[in-house]
């Protein structure tokens, strides 16, 4: 499944003399990610400046970490958002999946990798049961999943107490296949000389296997003009329904893999987590140029602007300011990128 | 050779009834034309004949078998293709993407052959008689009929045994309307069955081998173009003698 394998077409379609020559740097402000770029260079040329400590490659490993963390998530969440719909329990569906995979293999005593693949099925379960929600009701994708983040956080909280008499789930740090489980999920990995954390690599392979999905597949095609024009597709006949419901699993397993990280990284999962995370995946999605009625964005730039998230969030602690101002800056920042990218496309589209 | 009959077909959303016991037949290289007002059951019939409702008494042929289509899959799966009046294109996306949505080219496990889809979509465009700028451009930016005729094209291309259009000429230029009734004859030519939804008869008359004029959901003329004349259609479409009512009404007012 080589992308360079594709034959040289017998016939060229010849350059067509009424189009002009884009220039490398029209055809860069038509890309989605453009303001997002720019904005992260913006970013880091601004905490360079500020915080000396930035440049260092040990704070650069950090940056990446925190950046992966929700990354991985705006994958999901971006993909979901390009075909037309939002999903507000995906920040404590993270903390579910986790949930499941420790209370499962500590309460029954399994090897933790059953836990794993138990919560995996679940977690799914839960993102196909979103969208079918979604599908059968017809009520807006943010009603649903309002409904569910709610219904989540309190099983998160009241399933955790009743099996454990606590807020927290016990450690799983003794049980058969941690080890195992923490290298795949949560462990450090030398990359030359520098210590990067495996949810970096997860991250930039979701990313690379999103951005494949979306440009050179056909369900990558259907998710695009679902979000676009629903009716459209359904008329074309795109199974707009089972596009949906693809999508909300796509967060699922997003959620699976952040959920496994929390469970192998610190070995106890606290229930409470995770609540007003999801604002933070649709804000790396939205600074990423993905439109907010669907049909437009790509998953690199939701990875940028998770970059920008991360940068952000530990730039503030290097440059030594109290972090709690953090999340102004991330307001500010999701303003500018907005505004940023709506003036690039108008741009864009006035000078054809 | 017909292509599609209907049969005494019925249709009612909840008590309202949309279509009352409506007959009509489409044979191969032949243009049916359905005229009727607003609301008249030009949009149930065809949305019966595309397979986005079923239709809840009567019969509905395809190559003389009965069916009932649960979606319009199962329509194009039969060769009846539908160019609807919104041209079920999505506007930010490319033209060629838009072409193929829903009949993607592939190699392999769901990788698309995007040259391949590519070069199509330029050759049968230029076979139309289009001939585009460029196919990577978002379908949004081009121009009604220049869309309209790409929705047409891709029908044909897809095999289309049966076309329906449905007000493909409303939204449209004169020196528009007229390209596009060129195509449908094109169409007809090439041995394709066309169902040509409209409410003016002077775009219906010039292509048309059949017409069915409906109001209120009943079919209140079927007539071959033998037997009717254009003045003749539009009476009957219009209500001929309430339309003369309101001429006189108008002029004494004036």
């Amino acid at each position: 499944m080589s992308r360079t394998a594709a034959a040289p077409s017998p016939a060229p379609v010849a350059a067509d003399e009424r189009l002009g020559r884009g220039s490398p740097l029209r055809r860069l402000l038509g890309r989605p990610e453009l303001g997002a770029l720019l904005g992260a260079a913006a970013v880091f040329a601004f905490f360079a400046v500020v915080a000396d400590a930035f440049l260092q490659a040990s704070s650069f490993s950090t940056v990446l970490y925190a950046s992966s963390t929700f990354g991985i998530m705006a994958v999901g969440v971006s993909l979901l958002m390009i075909g037309g719909e939002f999903d507000l329990s995906a920040g404590v569906m993270v903390t579910t999946s986790a949930l499941i995979a420790a209370l499962t293999s500590y309460q029954l005593t399994l090897n933790v990798w059953a836990g794993v693949a138990i919560s995996l099925a679940l977690t799914l379960a839960l993102g196909a049961l979103n969208g079918v929600l979604y599908n059968r009701t017809g009520l807006p994708s943010f009603i649903i999943t309002l409904a569910t983040f709610f219904m989540l956080a309190g099983l998160n909280l009241g399933v955790t107490k009743a099996a454990t008499g606590n807020v927290a789930s016990d450690s799983v740090r003794d049980m058969d296949g941690f080890a195992s489980a923490r290298a795949v999920f949560a462990s450090d990995l030398q990359l030359g000389g520098v210590n990067v954390n495996i949810t970096v690599l997860w991250w930039l392979l979701l990313v690379a296997a999103a951005t494949w999905l979306l440009l050179r597949t056909r369900a990558g095609n259907w998710i695009f003009a679902t979000g676009g024009d629903a009716a459209a597709a359904r008329a074309v006949g795109v199974p707009v329904a089972r596009v949906r419901i693809g999508l909300f699993m796509g967060v699922a397993f997003c959620a699976w893999v952040s959920g496994m990280h929390l469970v192998f990284a610190f070995a106890t999962v606290q229930s409470g987590e995770g609540v007003g995370n999801e604002f933070f995946f649709i804000i790396c999605a939205v600074i990423g140029g993905c439109l907010l009625t669907g049909g437009y964005g790509s998953a690199i730039g939701a990875a940028i602007g998770a970059f920008i998230f991360g940068m952000t969030n530990k730039g503030i602690v290097y440059a030594e300011w109290n972090p709690d101002w953090f999340k102004f800056f991330l307001g500010a920042m999701l303003l500018i990128a907005t505004v940023v990218n709506l003036v690039v496309k108008r741009r864009v589209e006035r000078t054809p | 050779m017909t292509l599609v009959r209907l049969a005494g077909v019925s249709k009612h959303y909840g008590n309202v009834i949309a279509l009352r016991e409506v007959s009509m037949e489409v044979a191969a290289g032949e243009v049916v034309c359905v005229l009727g007002d607003n609301g008249a059951g030009k949009s149930t019939l065809i949305k019966i004949v595309a397979g986005l409702h079923r239709h809840d008494s009567g019969i509905y042929e395809v190559a003389g078998e009965p069916v009932a289509f649960d979606s319009p899959r199962e329509a194009l799966d039969r060769g009846i293709a539908t160019v609807y009046q919104d041209l079920a294109v999505v506007p930010l996306m490319p033209v060629w993407r838009n072409f193929f949505l829903g009949s993607e080219k592939r190699r392999g496990i769901g990788r698309l052959d995007i040259p391949y889809m590519r070069r199509e979509t330029r050759d049968a465009l230029l076979n139309m008689g289009i001939d585009l700028r460029d196919v990577d451009q978002p379908i949004g930016t081009l121009s009604g009929g220049e869309r309209q005729c790409v929705a047409i094209a891709r029908a044909v291309y897809f095999g289309a045994k049966v076309l329906i259009l449905d007000e493909p000429t409303a939204a449209l230029g004169v020196k528009q309307a007229g390209v596009v009734l060129r195509y449908i004859v094109r169409a007809r030519e090439q041995g394709i069955g066309v169902i040509f939804i409209t409410h003016n008869p002077h775009h219906a008359y010039p292509v048309g081998d059949r017409f069915l004029v409906l109001k209120r959901g009943r079919a209140i003329g079927y007539h071959p173009k033998s037997e009717i004349t254009v003045a003749d259609l539009t009476a009957l479409m219009s209500g001929g003698a309430e339309l003369e009512e309101l001429a006189h009404e108008l002029e004494q007012g004036a």
